[in-house]
């Protein structure tokens, strides 16, 4: 809170860096889009900004209770931000449950603006408050600034005469929201106003009575006394300017895929069976046919790898997208590609498990089964983003990899980074890496015979594709000689295949950047080392230590299989290391085993991401142990 | 065959040499693998494609081994898997011709739901299905198309699991062609595989093919010259149905119920007789049932064949209309159509 100023309406406005808001009602409050359209405002504003839509599994939980609140959270700020917010300053509560299920994540001290219908009798009980307790009443709340507003009267009041039926009336209340908070935080109308037109062109008169609903919500505010006290916020913009879009991490990968066959020149193929929250990778580049991109919807996650193997071997870009129960189902085929040796993406957008788990929320376990998860002796690359936008570069440099190194790559990904968004600067082709496919040219009759599995330095073999005159061979999954491809049951040949194409993984660590430390010294007590989904997370805790005058570092790990080249000496330049994972402790004990060290883990299992400040608190004792 | 130009050059004239691979086939002296082989080794070259053209795709077991007999592009995959992957391959490279080789337990069984849903969206593959019965590769358990009763090491006391129709099954799946041979009538299976790749869009061929070690003579009945003319019965289209030492029996149609009647007889003349025609699914379906009744022949020949649009073309269809305005770029892919500009 730097300054305040005055409007002509003389309601202060004060100017903030950053504000955490939750959008929170029943799934068919129409929360998603609220915040969704809320984002869109900031982000076009040029306020940085990061979202995260949290929703149940079920489609429609029963209404009221605290299984089907759905929530939309957002934060946005002047300075740069990596997560959605610790905890909120803001929550919108449309029911009880809605506040019920937040409330532990509302700062104290925090705004809540309550829909009063969502408090009555009924609503009190689904959300399983006793009997006779309402927390807007009740003095519960006292350590929050609460606003109850009577939200669906005064959208009905607002619509009475716009010929809607009154379903359709009670719909538009997340409208009355939207305009609410747009008058809160001092941001115009218009670009909800456009895209609603966009989306009613055929029935106009549903795009105003929208509108309709937004203005009363922002005239509310204006007008009513009840904000007189609190005034209005200004985030002021931080982004350059330039040219930018807002993509969430689903997106990201599907762009990316995209992007990387034109740069190869090669067709993409996704063979894919939907399985949440994957999907949106499927449905996403279902809609890129304009880019010429092949989508198939297997039966299965089975069929949904091995036609992608299919269209690798006839020289595609191919890939496959799923989560965790699917990457087991397409464990054998993996192998399968592994020995063939061909190109193919895997992403893995990981998720709560064992089993069906939680299908809708994020982990990182799926590590050890992206290292280890294969029969027989079977290593390929591993690599994970580390936020919706990296979600692109990852995805991108998993199919550069793939496609020079001749081998299936595993991309993680996982339910938070999937869904979350943050505004992109739309990246330029020539700043993308060049992709060079390696096929094999045709063959004379009179030249040698080809071999398949002849290799070149780095140990890659060449892309034979059906087509090419001169290169028929036979490939598959039973060993093969070296070189020659020819089925071969030696034992010494086995043992030499196993080895070549280990050896190949290995090599890639050659042509990889170096591990870079994202924030801090050099050399210190400790650092945090970080992969996937936490980066955003440990990025704000590790500034906070250092602003505190702590000796803590930060590194991110982009390459987990093959491991960047100098990670040991990095290791080597602390005190002490602290990994951080979404799991029950698994990069810990890969870091364990290759580098021989004792790192300390800092674990986090309930289907949420970490909070910056359970790092903080970690980082902080982990230092105080070490002076001690 | 295909919509490929560089296979419709002029070719030099090849022979089923040419497409012999180098490695020798491993498969039991006797067994009706080596048929099928031959058959297929004399069709190739009769095709006019060449070989870079041909990828011939399978899964798991004797059958499977097919690839590495020919000299074409092969691939060997995993056990059950073999049509996803033609599939994908279909999709990816239209221009191929591609083969699939499988047999009851890969196609059937483990990839029994593959096969199903394949034959719906029907990619123009060629699958030739060997039926023996029984598991070979794995030494004599049953199959899911071995008969009732059957002893086998994991049926000790016989088979009680009701087999699968292959021809019913196709049909029920949406297949658009679905042909049956034998593997001792080497010129007959050559016959029907030509019309499989002539079908646009996924042929199944089940091929009745001995297993001499684990399931010997399963097909006996069917191949003995004393038996075969009363117990099978080779089905044209728009010729009637007539079988028979000297095709002095016929089929008619009683309402849906197909049953024997003897020509000899001056009551029936061929004109009586149910009329073959490949393109009456209903008819087809009755046809598959013969199997299950021992008291009509066995048929053989091509049952059942629809001109349905291809999966690779109804999609290549969908990105054509897609791109009517010009192809998009990387520029605009990376732009995407919600972006901003900040001033």
């Amino acid at each position: 809170m730097t300054d305040t100023k005055k409007t002509t309406r003389q309601v202060n406005v004060t100017s903030k860096t950053s504000v955490s808001v939750l959008f929170a009602g029943d799934s068919g409050d129409g929360m998603q889009l609220t915040g969704t359209q809320f984002a869109n405002t900031v982000a076009v504003h040029g306020t940085e900004l990061n979202t995260f839509p949290n929703f149940p599994s079920e489609i429609r939980a029963p209404a009221g209770t605290i299984a089907g609140v759905s929530g939309f959270q957002l934060q946005f700020s002047s300075k740069p931000v990596y997560t959605p917010g610790a905890r909120f300053d803001v929550m919108v509560a449309m029911n009880s449950a809605a506040l019920k299920a937040n409330l532990k994540n509302l700062h104290r001290g925090g705004i809540i603006i309550a829909g009063t219908e969502g408090f009555d009798e009924k609503n009190l009980k689904l959300a399983g408050y006793p009997e006779g307790a309402n927390p807007l009443h009740d003095g519960s709340l006292d350590n929050y600034i609460v606003f109850p507003v009577p939200i669906l009267q005064l959208t009905r009041e607002a619509l009475k005469e716009s010929g809607l039926s009154s379903k359709e009336v009670d719909r538009c209340k997340n409208m009355f929201v939207l305009g609410l908070l747009y008058w809160l935080y001092t941001l115009p109308l218009e670009g909800t106003m456009e895209t609603l037109y966009a989306k009613f062109q055929k029935n106009v008169w549903m795009a105003e009575a929208n509108i309709r609903a937004m203005k009363a919500g922002y005239f509310f505010g204006d007008e009513t006394e009840l904000f007189a006290n609190l005034g209005r916020f200004d985030i002021s913009p931080h982004k350059q300017h330039g040219i930018y879009r807002r993509v969430t991490g689903n997106e990201a990968c599907a762009i990316a895929l995209t992007a990387a066959s034109k740069k190869a020149g090669l067709e993409l193929f996704l063979g894919s069976y939907p399985i949440t929250p994957a999907t949106e990778i499927l449905q996403t580049l279902a809609k890129k046919k304009k880019y010429g991109v092949k989508t198939f919807q297997a039966e299965d996650e089975i069929a949904g790898i091995v036609s992608s193997i299919g269209a690798a071997y006839g020289g595609a870009l191919a890939a496959t997208n799923t989560s965790g129960p699917g990457l087991a189902l397409k464990t054998e085929a993996l192998g399968l590609a592994v020995i063939l040796e061909i190109p193919l993406v895997i992403i893995n957008v990981q998720r709560g498990g064992p089993s069906t788990g939680l299908p809708t929320k994020p982990e990182q376990s799926d590590l050890f089964m992206a290292m280890y998860g294969r029969h027989g002796e079977a290593p390929l690359p591993v690599i994970a983003a580390c936020s919706p936008v990296d979600c692109f570069y990852a995805t991108y440099e998993a199919a550069r990899i793939a496609i020079e190194h001749m081998t299936p790559v595993i991309c993680l990904s996982d339910g938070y980074l999937a869904l979350s968004s943050e505004p992109w600067e739309v990246e330029s082709p020539e700043n993308l890496a060049e992709i060079k496919p390696r096929f094999q040219p045709a063959r004379e009759a009179s030249a040698p015979p080809y071999l398949p599995y002849k290799r070149d330095e780095r140990q890659v073999r060449s892309w034979a594709i059906p087509g090419t005159k001169g290169l028929e061979h036979r490939i598959g999954g039973l060993e093969k000689q070296n070189e020659t491809g020819n089925v071969s049951h030696d034992p010494e040949n086995h043992e030499l295949m196993t080895k070549l194409r280990a050896e190949k993984i290995d090599l890639i660590a050659e042509s990889i950047p170096l591990q870079s430390i994202d924030n801090g010294q050099l050399k210190g007590d400790l650092l945090v080392l970080g992969w996937g989904s936490t980066y955003g997370a440990i990025k704000t805790a590790v500034e906070q230590a250092i602003e505190q005058g702590l000796s803590v570092a930060h590194a991110h790990l982009r390459y987990i299989h093959p491991f960047p080249k100098n990670l040991k000496e990095i290791l080597g330049n602390y005190k002490q290391v602290m990994i951080p994972e979404l799991n029950n402790g698994q990069l810990v004990h890969i870091i364990r085993d290759t580098f021989l060290i004792a790192p300390v883990s800092l674990t986090k299992v309930q289907g949420v991401p970490f909070n910056e400040m359970e790092i903080l608190t970690k980082i902080t004792d982990l230092l105080k142990e070490l002076k001690s | 065959m295909t919509d490929n130009d560089t296979t419709i050059k002029v070719l030099p004239v090849l022979t089923a040499k040419d497409f012999a691979s180098d490695q020798e086939a491993k498969w039991c002296p006797g067994c009706g693998d080596h048929s099928v082989l031959q058959q297929l080794k004399q069709l190739l070259p009769e095709l006019g494609i060449a070989p870079e053209n041909i990828v011939v795709v399978s899964g798991i077991g004797c059958s499977s081994r097919l690839p590495y007999y020919l000299a074409t592009y092969g691939v060997h995959g995993i056990h059950g898997r073999a049509l996803p992957m033609a599939t994908g391959l279909k999709i990816a490279r239209p221009d191929l011709s591609v083969w699939v080789g499988t047999g009851d337990g890969d196609a059937l069984s483990i990839g029994g739901n593959h096969f199903i849903h394949t034959l719906r969206r029907n990619p123009d593959l060629n699958i030739l299905l060997f039926n023996n019965e029984i598991y070979g590769l794995t030494k004599g358990q049953y199959s899911p198309t071995s008969k009732i009763g059957l002893r086998t090491v994991t049926s000790p006391s016989g088979v009680i699991d009701h087999p699968f129709n292959t021809a019913a099954l196709t049909i029920g799946s949406g297949g658009t062609f679905f042909a049956r041979a034998f593997d001792r009538d080497g010129k007959f299976l050559r016959s029907i595989m030509m019309r499989a790749a002539l079908h646009r869009g996924t042929s199944l061929v089940e091929i009745y093919q001995n297993c001499p070690i684990f399931n010997n003579a399963a097909f006996e009945a069917y191949a003995t010259p004393d038996k075969k003319a009363d117990n099978t019965i080779y089905v044209e289209h728009e010729k009637p149905l007539v079988f028979g030492k000297g095709k002095n029996r016929g089929i008619m149609l009683d309402g849906f119920t197909p049953i024997v009647v003897d020509l000899d007889k001056e009551e029936f003349s061929t004109s009586d007789l149910w009329i073959h025609n490949e393109r009456d699914i209903n008819k087809a379906s009755i046809l598959a049932r013969f199997a299950d009744d021992d008291s009509l022949p066995r048929p053989f020949g091509v049952f059942y064949a629809e001109e349905r649009v291809t999966y690779e073309d109804a999609l290549a269809a969908q990105i054509k209309e897609a791109q009517k305005n010009g192809c998009w770029t990387l520029e605009e892919l990376l732009k995407g159509e919600n972006s901003y500009e900040i001033k």
